[in-house]
């Protein structure tokens, strides 16, 4: 009979000890796993982007509920384990609920250390630990006011610039008087606070926390120098403490942490332990490339390899802010026997100190230009002899070679055993081998079969460069498509940075995302005027020259240079008035060409530019208003004539036509949107094949989307259902602020629902009611300040360069 | 009117071109279009894409280089010639800007 493998937390540490376990031995254990948290397994070390918005939750997911099922492991989510009977060899959940183990795995990982000062435990106190702490801290930002990090080490400086990107006034207190002074020494440390403090992060050293102020919810920090400071948002980053309170309980020996030996077994034979909450030889780790060691030495154990030992790592760190490059490994501290070599270089903002001792490096510490990083580990880990380099050392491995200073040269330059990823411990010669061995070719399967830059993604260029290096040509490095070819990154990308860094402008995202043009092509400008238009509405102005000049003149342009007007025709209804305005302008302009559009409005062609304005302001005066025909925005509004006048009809698909479209006029999005309400299953208005069309039924509205007739003929999918008109115009709202906020530029509903998944949409505007009112709310908002007729801007004078020629030459041959 | 036949003619200030634009002069030998780019160079071309006729003008400027607004071939604005795999050359327009006045040489107008 199969041994039933009980493991106690569901961390990074036990996940990755589940995959090697079960790639080791697939069918050695009956696997059960508690998890406190109610939810998979995520990597951890990657919530600072997610408070910062450069990542999503989906995006750090390590293991789904997949995961677990197709290895046969049983995840019990939100299983908080409170006791261990080691006699009987149990375990007992909160619910009272009994497991028997044949071995069993503590990985309970640690707790955020909270300093107990008066006050801490006030509404507004959060830990930075898991994504609750990262959605509190969110939720925080949304409203805005002041933010104060207590702790100035890794977590306390992710925090901070996470919630000053969100907005949040920011200041980080830290008792030492220098930042993150376990990894850094002084200099280093002094040049991060600049750093910091250049994000506009207040920092505050030797900052001694006296109490945290307020009545209901927290509304200052007081510290020992009489100063106080507002917060509506603390953070406690000081540090953590193992948590070892369930072993201690069950009689294990404990210290600091869990005590394990070298197999990472616990004083009891069936009892292991690894991660954050274990003491090995007088260690407790924080960082996670000591966890995968861990978790690579116990797999090997629990699958019958006895020999496997843990002997401790040497860490390295490094902070994950974008924009600032900081690196430390090993013991850096000055001491007798050391010598140092430091190079600066205040210009370009860089620093690096080696730390030697008997010809052997024992620290390094780089801030600005961390490239070398990799390399000097290496050498501190095999403890590499460095006197024959040591001259030009610090120039790094590219110098010390006598190779170029060509990356790809620096790469291939490194041995097999070089570390390549450091959260994983994945060298050179792994990726190499798997790349070889097991055929890959895209950085996802990489990352699949060897987890190298799987975890904070830093080394990913390495990865990348190893590939190249393996594979030569048949390496397609570009997984994304980029944007077009001024940049390497995606639209996906652009957009999170955009938000992530408050970026409002066309130059701004240039110039921030590294743009390898000077101001872009016709591809990526209409693309970034769209998302910055998106993303701030009402704050944004619109850049003209950065649009197609179908958007530009309000006007589609032909074949000839001329161009077509359409007014809008509120659901397809006109009127004597409308048409005779209409007539009398194709009279009054020579309009050579009327004619019906399958959208059920008036199309007129062959307009000259420049009567464009002066054809406008007649139709404006007859109340006619832009069709925006020619636009990525909000099209027409197609219906039938409903239980108006249909014999059929089950509602009013006309009357909720004309309110559909005259809440939605005016809104850009990434690619046409064109509606359809059908008052009956019999469909006339055709809405079917729509983007978004509406179905009256007896019981009130089938919601359809991701229709397409045009390049591509689809059927649309049913969305979900209203009862009423209210709810049926409040869903399709969500679902098109959906679309404007999550598709990329050009994409049309049914490619964007087909990349992301009908589901995600669904349950984004039909599951989560609260979802579907923001979403809503975030259309209704930014709807304010697109409802403005651009013809009648322009018949007032807007623009006005665009409609007339700058200069006319009559032929001068006359005049002489 | 031979003081005429080798003169630069104003055709009006930088400022009426937007940066990163364009605008038509018409001209008794075919449109012209203007460009300005974003550090305020200018150039001139015939107005006629060498694709199909497409009128340069109403495209997107870039660097030195408009996307014509047809079917998106990209003229290079020194040149006048297609970049990329198209071929093909619309007349270049000598142009000149002299004290913030932009000028056209005359016998191109013709």
């Amino acid at each position: 009979m199969q041994k039933h493998l009980v493991v106690i937390g569901n961390g990074m540490a036990a996940g990755r000890m589940l995959e090697h376990l079960t790639d080791l031995a697939p069918d050695a254990y009956r696997i059960t796993v508690f998890g406190a948290e109610p939810r998979v397994n995520y990597n951890r070390i990657l919530l600072s982007p997610v408070l910062s918005g450069e990542k999503r939750f989906e995006d750090i997911v390590t293991h789904d509920d997949a995961w677990y099922a197709t290895r046969g492991i049983t995840l019990v989510k939100g299983g908080e384990i409170t006791a261990i009977d080691r006699t009987a060899r149990t375990v007992t959940a909160r619910d009272g609920n009994v497991t028997p183990y044949d071995a069993l795995v503590i990985a309970t990982g640690s707790s955020p250390f909270i300093v107990p000062v008066p006050g801490h435990k006030l509404p507004g106190v959060v830990a930075y630990r898991d994504l609750d702490d990262v959605d509190a801290m969110l939720a925080a930002a949304e409203k805005g006011g002041s933010a104060v990090v207590i702790g100035g080490g890794l977590l306390g400086l992710e925090a901070a610039a996470g919630l000053k990107l969100r907005g949040m006034d920011v200041t980080v207190l830290h008792l030492m008087p220098t930042l993150m002074e376990r990894q850094l020494d002084p200099a280093a440390g002094y040049l991060l606070q600049q750093a910091m403090e250049a994000r506009g992060i207040r920092v505050i050293c030797r900052a001694n926390t006296r109490a945290i102020l307020g009545e209901e919810r927290v509304a200052a920090v007081a510290l020992d120098d009489g100063t106080d400071l507002p917060a509506d948002l603390v953070v406690m980053a000081v540090g953590i403490r193992p948590n070892a309170a369930l072993a201690r309980a069950a009689g294990l020996a404990v210290n600091r942490g869990l005590l394990v030996d070298d197999h990472l077994r616990a004083d009891d034979p069936a009892i292991f332990a690894l991660g954050e909450c274990v003491e090995h030889r007088g260690q407790c780790y924080g960082l996670v490339a000591p966890l995968f060691d861990m978790a690579r030495v116990l797999a090997a154990q629990l699958a019958g390899d006895g020999t496997a030992a843990y002997a401790g790592s040497i860490t390295s760190t490094k902070l994950k802010v974008t924009g600032i490059d900081l690196f430390s490994a090993g013991d850096f501290a000055e001491g007798e026997g050391r010598e140092e070599i430091v190079l600066r270089d205040a210009a370009r903002g860089i620093y690096k100190r080696l730390v030697i001792q008997d010809d052997r490096l024992i620290g390094a510490v780089m801030y600005g230009e961390t490239a070398d990083g990799g390399w000097f580990f290496d050498l501190l880990r095999k403890e590499t002899p460095i006197a024959e380099m040591r001259d030009t050392l610090i120039f790094g491995q590219a110098f010390a070679g006598g190779a170029a200073l060509d990356p790809m040269a620096a790469v291939a330059a490194l041995p097999d055993e070089a570390e390549i990823c450091g959260c994983n411990g994945v060298c050179k010669g792994r990726i190499t081998g798997a790349i070889i061995d097991k055929g890959l070719t895209s950085l996802d399967d990489v990352r699949a079969h060897t987890k190298a830059s799987a975890s904070c993604g830093s080394c990913t260029g390495l990865v990348e460069q190893v590939m190249q290096l393996t594979l030569g040509d048949a390496f397609a490095r570009k997984l994304v498509q980029p944007v077009c070819t001024c940049t390497d990154l995606g639209h996906d990308d652009v957009r999170r940075l955009i938000l992530a860094k408050g970026l409002k402008s066309v130059p701004a995202v240039m110039q921030e995302l590294e743009w390898k043009t000077s101001c872009g092509c016709a591809k990526c400008r209409p693309a970034l005027n769209y998302y910055l238009l998106c993303a701030w509405p009402g704050d944004y102005v619109d850049d003209n020259q950065s649009r197609f000049i179908n958007e530009r003149v309000h006007a589609n342009i032909q074949k000839d240079g001329t161009y077509s007007v359409v007014p809008r025709m509120w659901g397809g209804v006109t009127s004597a008035s409308e048409l005779r305005a209409i007539a009398d302008v194709v009279d009054k302009f020579a309009i050579p060409t009327v004619k019906v559009t399958g959208g059920q409005r008036i199309d007129l062609l062959g307009v000259r530019k420049e009567d464009l304005p002066a054809v406008w302001a007649d139709l404006n005066a007859a109340g006619m208003v832009s069709g925006h025909a020619y636009a990525k925005a909000l099209r027409t509004v197609k219906t039938c004539v409903g239980s108006e006048w249909c014999r059929f009809g089950t509602q009013d698909s006309t009357g909720l036509g004309i309110k559909l479209e005259k809440t939605m006029w005016g809104a850009w999005t990434p690619a046409k949107v064109k509606l359809g309400v059908s008052g009956c299953p019999r469909n006339c208005a055709e809405a079917t094949c729509k983007d978004i069309g509406v179905i009256c039924i007896d019981s009130g509205y089938d919601i359809h989307f991701a229709g397409a007739a045009g390049l591509d003929i689809k059927g649309t999918e049913l969305l979900g259902h209203a009862d009423d008109e209210e709810e049926a115009i409040e869903i399709i709202l969500a679902l098109t602020q959906a679309y404007r906020e999550q598709a990329r530029y050009l994409e049309r509903i049914y490619k964007w629902a087909k990349r992301v998944g009908t589901e995600s949409i669904r349950a984004q505007v039909i599951d989560d009611r609260d979802r579907r009112a923001a979403l809503a709310a975030r259309f209704r908002h930014a709807q304010q300040f697109a409802q403005v007729d651009p013809w009648a801007e322009r018949v007032a004078g807007f623009e006005a360069h665009e409609f007339r020629p700058m200069a006319h030459f009559q032929p001068r041959e006359a005049a002489e | 009117m031979n003081a005429f036949t080798d003169h630069w003619l104003d055709i009006g200030s930088l400022e009426d071109i937007p940066r990163r634009g364009a605008r038509v002069v018409r001209a008794a030998g075919g449109d012209i279009a203007v460009f300005r780019t974003a550090d305020d160079q200018v150039f001139a071309l015939r107005d006629r894409c060498p694709h199909k006729g497409g009128p340069l003008s109403q495209g997107i400027v870039h660097d030195r280089a408009v996307t014509c607004p047809l079917h998106n071939w990209v003229i290079d604005l020194d040149s006048g010639k297609a970049r990329g795999p198209d071929e093909g050359c619309s007349n270049v327009i000598p142009v000149r800007l002299e004290q913030g006045r932009i000028q056209l040489r005359y016998p191109a107008l013709a």
